[in-house]
């Protein structure tokens, strides 16, 4: 998953990296305020750790190929979620720096898909919240396979969004996302079977670990975080797979508007504001009716001829609604971070 | 990361190696180097998706940086290569999507899509090879303070630090483990299973965890008391340095803005 330079532009390159640098200042940060010193050499020696994890290739049942260890969720777990940003960081500045594994320009984009998305995502609002800290262990089985996908498949929709906005390569949307989310989707799921093996396996050996690991995040109010996850797995769920049972017939309004007036919307006025703001909406919507933008005129007639199926498996239906909820969660997840954020100032 | 354990490890021992030589490169303020290294790659993608000919005056920077430094120019092909396959991959769908015809050699039509395969092949090999001199001809401790003193969290810099010096030591350990492993496994060379993975990098951690001990409580014995103090030995020669980084960058601009190849063709052509 690692971006490299020759794919994307200086524009999108720059704008990830401010947004990686100020991540990397806000975990410094916060690192600082943290009282307990001996994270540094701890964060170093584990860093050293995932890297030679990374090197130590298994073979994946029923498939005859190799894999390697992802790691972010371990090191959340191990550091919370600042220092294993940090840590996670340092290992793909090396790799890109000594192995060509991912460009520098390209590095910004490389630390937010592989680091925001497990750290600050799926550390907090789901492996936190299934397993805690405890050692029941089909909960650490589960919280990891689960955040482990749901880390991995942000990061790898974080890379085809990246992508196509550098414009370099002619990969369309669809096409490349069709690509990448399965492949990631298996590698997640052996990724969250691995964690959950290593992290087992340390917790029978030395128990004491994880429990006084586990710090960074201190919850407050559990229940809103379990609303929040259980609304993040139900968007993804909703968004991914059932919109395929959406029905293609006109819904409600639609239908009344459609007997009144004899056409399913109402003629919007050609001036004024109400145009111009459409007129914007046209430019910016990425997923136009829930679709893909008809790219040519044969793709608007083929549409237009398609018999109402249901279930309706429309890549774009469902692509979109993955999006939709992908954007919900990550936008939910930033609503949840400043509100602890203005709390804990208040306090 | 692809390969054995030993490739990677002697990858890293020989950027180690050769950035440890004395040379004029070598000499040279890592600040400078970043600086230059990053306003190369970011004017060679600034180009459109189409360029292919005005990315080539570029090249003049990895053969000078090579022939100065002393570093062989196979070396920097073979690391620079290493990247190739996932970006000629992607590269590849290229042609596939884009075929409106742009330009024609004789009886040869060239389409969209080839035109800008071959700019992503030559963006990879430049950008690469940019960040591939930098590694051969800075060594890393001096590339951590250059950030640190550009603005980097100090925190991080440590960090860095920290992982690079305990890198080596953790990956000689993983490579014993594997080993011991193979000669144990009747030479099945397929990779360990999962479980047995789960096993060895749960050890590696825990061993990896009281290391992590040892070295906090040495810190804590040479009074380490959470706040990092670093030494800084860097000096910024502006006559060295900052003409280094003027010239360069310069060129960078005259290349992005220029178009150079059109000129030298037009004065052979009269």
């Amino acid at each position: 998953m690692h971006m490299a330079d020759a794919l994307i532009s200086p524009e999108v390159g720059g704008a990830m990296w401010v947004v990686t640098a100020g991540l990397v200042a806000w975990s410094a940060k916060k690192l600082k305020e943290d009282p307990d010193e001996g994270r540094i050499p701890l964060m170093g020696v584990l860093g050293a750790f995932i890297f030679a994890a990374q090197m130590i290739n298994f073979s994946i049942p029923a498939t005859g190929s190799s894999g390697h260890l992802g790691g972010g969720m371990i090191l959340a777990a191990l550091l919370g979620p600042y220092a294993a940003f940090l840590t996670l960081a340092s290992v793909l500045v090396v790799q890109a720096l000594f192995f060509a594994d991912g460009g520098l320009l390209a590095l910004g984009c490389n630390i937010f898909n592989m680091g925001f998305f497990s750290c600050f995502v799926a550390y907090p609002l789901i492996y936190r919240l299934i397993a805690g800290t405890g050692r029941n262990r089909n909960r650490i089985l589960a919280a990891s396979v689960l955040s482990s996908v749901a880390g991995l498949q942000l990061g790898a929709f974080s890379v085809v969004l990246q992508t196509v906005a550098s414009g370099i390569s002619e990969l369309p949307f669809g096409t490349f996302v069709m690509l990448m989310q399965p492949i990631h989707l298996a590698i997640g799921i052996v990724e969250g079977f691995v964690t959950a093996g290593v992290i087992l396996f340390v917790l029978k050996a030395r128990p004491e670990v994880l429990e006084a690991a586990g710090g960074g995040t201190r919850l407050r109010g559990v229940s809103l975080r379990t609303v929040l996850a259980g609304l993040a797995a139900a968007a993804i769920l909703t968004g991914g797979v059932l919109s395929w049972f959406a029905s293609a017939y006109p819904d409600g309004l639609e239908w009344s508007i459609a007997k009144t007036t004899g056409s399913e919307e109402l003629a919007a006025p050609g001036t004024g504001l109400h145009s111009s703001l459409a007129g914007l909406q046209e430019t910016t919507a990425i997923l136009p009716d829930y679709g893909f933008r008809a790219g040519s005129g044969d793709d608007g007639a083929a549409e237009a001829s398609e018999e109402a199926a249901w279930p309706n498996p429309d890549m774009g239906t469902s692509l979109s609604g993955l999006a939709g909820g992908a954007m919900t969660l990550a936008l939910a997840g930033l609503i949840g971070f400043a509100l602890r954020r203005s709390a804990g100032a208040r306090k | 990361m692809s390969g054995s354990i030993e490739r990677n490890l002697s990858a890293l021992a020989e950027a180690v190696d050769h950035s440890q030589a004395s040379g004029l490169v070598h000499g040279l303020d890592p600040r400078a180097k970043i600086l230059v290294t990053l306003l190369f790659v970011i004017a060679v993608t600034s180009f459109g998706k189409y360029e292919v000919s005005r990315l080539m005056p570029f090249a003049l920077y990895p053969a000078v940086l090579t022939g100065l430094s002393g570093v062989s120019p196979g070396r920097v092909l073979k690391r620079t290569l290493i990247a190739a396959p996932f970006v000629l991959f992607v590269g590849l769908f290229n042609p596939l999507f884009d075929r409106t015809p742009l330009l024609r050699i004789g009886p040869l039509v060239l389409t969209g899509g080839w035109m800008s395969f071959f700019s992503i092949i030559a963006r990879s090999f430049l950008a690469v090879s940019a960040a591939v001199l930098l590694v051969l001809t800075t060594r890393f401790d001096l590339l951590c303070l250059g950030l640190e003193r550009m603005g980097i969290p100090r925190v991080f810099v440590v960090q860095l630090q920290f992982l690079w010096r305990y890198l080596v030591l953790l990956a000689g350990e993983a490579q014993r483990m594997v080993r011991a492993h193979t000669l144990r496994s009747w030479g099945n060379r397929s990779g360990v299973s999962l479980k047995t993975f789960a096993s060895l990098a749960g050890s590696l951690l825990l061993r990896t965890l009281d290391r992590a001990g040892r070295v906090y409580g040495a810190m804590k014995a040479r009074g380490f008391d959470g706040e990092i103090r670093m030494l800084r030995p860097l000096s910024f020669s502006l006559s060295r340095d900052g003409l280094f980084l003027l010239a360069w960058g310069g060129y960078f601009l005259v290349c992005r803005f220029v178009n150079l190849p059109e000129l030298l063709s037009g004065a052979v052509g009269r």
